[in-house]
């Protein structure tokens, strides 16, 4: 049935339309993120660069994907909990927060003799650790805050075998670094490859040995893309437990907001009402 | 007067002013309560409280009968006694002595709301809080302790109340209740979970 | 004049208010209620053309009452010592139910307390509201902001984070220049051989309890000698000089309703873009809450680029400016203090900028430019073209208060009008 002008008829099309656009460009864009974006893709110079723009990779973590934040927990707990502890986070928090139901947090996660109510400590004593690293292992909680999602991930990705050093290993984001490439199964041995650059100082001229990219020596027990994946769900994982109520502040903040806004409106209305009053 | 920055015209509409003022008004005054419920919720017991207040476990093997031994559950004493069959004996016979012999006026599961006060005749779990004002009341199991015709039971120094084996309160005391039985269960025979029962952990 | 009846309550004249009755007239024959509220609201007249730098005040008395309150409930889960401290935050953080919400409001305050009292200054030199009679408004409301940044200052060693640790080194550090006294006067300050658990808790209690007092006195201070001497407004006339038949002042409206109602929508505007803050993005990228201070105090550990809160920083950029220590921190004084002289350094026949010609304009544009530039070099580290930039924004920064004796005296001006200007919105 057909009116004159046709306008308003189609509104609804329209809207549904405009959602499904909307819907569509949130994926996507939600895609990208958990995909990491461009830069993550295979390096399109090939194999032979990998690793020169390591200081422009980005964790694109999403906290809200719990899935991914769950195998980050179990990543954690069984690469981590070894030496490092998440001393103001309790195991039952975690259950709560990411949907693990009781029975498979004391059966997949939680350390034989642990209690749920307690918090997240390393069976590593202190002394040890100093004794044998030279650096007891931080608590890791609140790395992420402290330091960064993006400086987390970089630094999973950027060991490097260094005979020169104690541990065998060496870090790009973290030079002469006491933790040893604990992930090295996973992600399998990459050297660093120097190049000589110069740079022009007030004394002349000086050569140095600048990091230019990595060879893989040996492949892991994961291929590039999921050991990638896995050290994103790690990130994510440390991020959610340096601020465990962030999901709840930001799904907060969005009524917060609204409410204040209609609030200012009727304030302002009011204020417009009385200010007739002023000549 | 012409020249004053306010003139009240007569086109003021004083209807539409109060519809906005008390909209606006009532819409901040709802603003408000919601901005004083996180200040209210962070009075709750916090995280750290509720994981302090998860149920208390104990070993009942190590009782001997006739022992009582004191644990803590949510910062109160609680009282597990382990009873001799004399002493599950001696607390019939003295229902017109109490003043809440069929427990109705005071606080306990429902299957500790009979003359035992308990789940099994073995074990009494009692809190170990007078329901006077508040002491932790003494044991005084021997029939005969305190006075002649004494079934035994538990006695608080403070006010002078007196309980029976059951830790129900006889006539004569300060205290008006029984002595309070919190959520218990056995998740086996060997071990006593106080603060957790079929009806889960206690919230 | 008042005609009372027997009973003591003011009898009702004809077309008058209507008589105090009950509890309101039992209240007022115990305390000037009434009187106070006729006094300072509805009979306190303000100029009718406040513009939206107007806002900034009542904003800093709105903040001024949530830190009061988020500060206290605060204080009800904090633990304040070297060994507590840090873990009570994030006790609160994760533990407290809604904590984390009182954490970030009060952490948010602080920095929105600084945005809206640079604003209400900068009205100051918009339109010379330092200006006689207000000199003494003015040097009340320096107080104020003198208390302000110890208040600041302090509340951020309470954490007991890196950042609390290092930031308290360097400042305390800083009174170690003062000539004779000054190596005593630290240890005194610290009451210890380093920044310690004898530093955290001091200032605790400085915090909590001594500058919130001092505030408060001060605050009343400032309103006592706003009203006294009436408001200032954007074009600088003193509208007391023209009053009506009834003794107010013609381009003048009392301040309830009409400003009480304009403040609410600014109140209201303020808390949603506080709430953006608040609930999606607390720490703004490291500038209202720093990183480094998410790690416990180390006092072997230095981090790598220490700096004080961003509100602190323009200071702190005129402090690195200079290359020697105890010039440098004579100079950061120097820079706190010199508003003070304002009301007496300012020559110019006429208040507001309105009025005024293009050197005073450029001056203040200037002025404005460099704080804001000091603000953020002082947040990077001193080294190579920042430190230059420092040193320049250092010199424009001293330059407008050194020469505007004299700018402001050969400035062009224009005619003021007689009347303020006012346009119906």
């Amino acid at each position: 049935m057909r009116t004159d002008t046709g306008r308003g008829r189609h509104g609804w099309l329209a809207a549904a339309l405009l959602a499904a656009a909307a819907a569509v460009t949130h994926g996507a864009w939600a895609a990208e993120e958990a995909a990491g974006g461009p830069q993550a893709a295979a390096n399109p110079e090939g194999p032979a660069r990998f690793g020169a723009d390591w200081q422009s990779w980005r964790a694109a973590n999403d906290v809200s994907d719990i899935p991914s934040v769950q195998r980050g927990a179990r990543n954690f707990v069984s690469y981590c909990l070894g030496c490092h502890s998440l001393k103001y986070e309790r195991w039952s928090r975690l259950g709560q927060d990411l949907a693990i139901p009781p029975r498979l947090l004391q059966q997949d996660l939680l350390p034989p003799g642990d209690k749920p109510a307690q918090y997240i400590l390393t069976s590593m004593p202190a002394a040890d650790a100093e004794a044998w690293f030279g650096k007891t292992p931080p608590d890791l909680t609140l790395m992420a805050r402290a330091r960064g999602q993006d400086y987390l991930y970089q630094f999973l990705k950027t060991f490097y075998v260094d005979p020169a050093s104690q541990t065998g290993a060496n870090n790009l984001r973290l030079p002469t670094t006491a933790m040893p490439h604990v992930l090295s199964e996973l992600e399998g041995l990459k050297r660093a490859v120097y190049k000589e650059a110069s740079a022009t100082a007030a004394g002349g001229v000086t050569r140095q040995q600048v990091f230019d990219h990595f060879e893989q020596l040996a492949p892991g027990r994961l291929s590039a893309a999921a050991y990638d994946g896995f050290v994103r769900d790690t990130v994510n994982f440390l991020d959610y437990v340096s601020e465990p109520t962030q999901t709840a502040r930001r799904a907060l903040g969005v009524w917060v907001v609204l409410f204040l806004l209609v609030f200012t409106w009727l304030a302002w209305l009011v204020k417009r009402e009385y200010w007739k009053d002023v000549h | 007067m012409a020249d004053h920055a306010v003139v009240a015209d007569d086109e003021v509409d004083l209807s539409r002013r109060k519809f906005l003022t008390r909209a606006t008004i009532a819409t901040g005054a709802v603003g408000t309560v919601f901005a004083a419920v996180p200040f209210i919720e962070s009075w709750s017991p916090s995280e750290r409280a509720r994981a302090q207040g998860a149920p208390t476990e104990l070993d009942l093997s190590k009782l001997e009968p006739g022992q009582m031994t004191i644990t803590v559950w949510r910062k109160s004493p609680v009282y597990v006694v382990r009873r001799t069959p004399a002493m599950v004996a001696r607390i019939a016979g003295h229902d017109e002595l109490l003043k809440d012999p069929q427990s109705d006026k005071s606080e306990q599961p429902p299957y500790a709301r009979n003359p035992l006060r308990s789940r099994s005749a073995e074990f009494l779990v009692l809190i170990g809080t007078c329901t006077h004002l508040g002491c932790l009341p003494k044991q005084r199991f021997s029939a005969g302790e305190l006075y002649a015709g004494w079934p035994g039971g538990f006695f608080c120094p403070c006010h002078g109340s007196r309980f029976d084996l059951a830790g129900r309160v006889f006539d004569g005391s300060p205290a008006s209740t029984n002595l309070r039985v919190p959520p218990y269960s056995y998740p086996n025979a060997r071990t006593l979970l106080i603060g957790a029962d079929e009806k889960g952990v206690t919230s | 004049m008042t005609v009372k009846t027997a009973t003591g309550a003011p009898a009702r004249l004809p077309g008058g208010a209507a008589p105090k009755q009950g509890l309101w007239a039992w209240l007022n024959r115990r305390l000037p209620v009434d009187a106070f509220l006729s006094e300072q609201l509805t009979g306190y007249y303000a100029p009718k053309n406040f513009n939206v730098w107007y806002f900034f005040g009542s904003l800093a008395l709105f903040v001024l009452v949530m830190q009061l309150v988020t500060g206290i409930f605060l204080t009800m889960f904090y633990k304040p010592g070297e060994l507590t401290s840090f873990d009570s935050v994030e006790y609160i953080m994760r533990e407290v139910d809604f904590g984390w919400l009182i954490r970030y409001l009060h952490s948010t305050g602080a920095s929105a307390f600084f945005i809206v009292v640079y604003l209400h200054m900068f009205r100051a030199f918009l339109y010379g509201s330092y200006r006689a009679p207000r000199e003494l408004l003015w040097l009340i409301g320096m107080l104020v902001y003198l208390a302000l940044m110890a208040e600041a200052f302090m509340g951020y060693v309470l954490p007991w984070g890196n950042m609390s640790f290092w930031g308290a080194q360097v400042i305390v550090n800083l009174f170690g220049t003062i000539p004779w006294i000054g190596a005593p006067l630290v240890e005194w300050i610290r009451g210890d051989y380093g920044i310690a658990d004898a530093t955290l808790n001091r200032f605790f209690a400085l915090h909590v309890a001594a500058i919130p007092l001092a505030l408060l006195l001060l605050v009343m201070l400032h309103l006592v000698a706003l009203h006294e001497t009436g408001s200032n407004n954007p074009d600088g006339i003193e509208i007391k000089e023209k009053v009506g038949p009834d003794g107010k002042p013609l381009d003048g409206i009392p301040f309830h309703p009409y400003y009480t109602v304009k403040d609410l929508v600014g109140v209201g505007v303020f808390l949603v873009l506080f709430a953006l803050v608040v609930f999606f993005t607390p720490t703004l990228g490291g500038v209202f809450l720093e990183a480094p201070n998410f790690e416990p105090a180390n006092p072997m550990s230095t981090p790598e680029h220490i700096a004080p809160v961003w509100y602190f920083t323009p200071y702190y950029a005129i402090l690195r400016a200079v290359p020697d220590q105890r010039m440098g921190a004579l100079l950061m004084l120097l820079a706190v203090v010199s508003f003070l002289f304002l009301p007496w350094l300012d020559r110019s026949p006429v208040k507001s900028m309105r009025y005024r010609g293009w050197i005073s304009r450029t001056a203040l544009a200037l002025f404005a430019v460099s704080f804001v530039a000091l603000g953020y070099l002082g947040m990077q580290p001193a080294e190579g073209l920042y430190v230059m930039l420092a040193r320049i924004f250092a010199a424009i920064y001293f330059a407008f208060f050194l020469l505007m004796p004299f700018y402001s005296r050969i400035d062009a001006v224009k005619p003021v009008p007689d009347r303020v200007i006012y346009h119906a919105h």
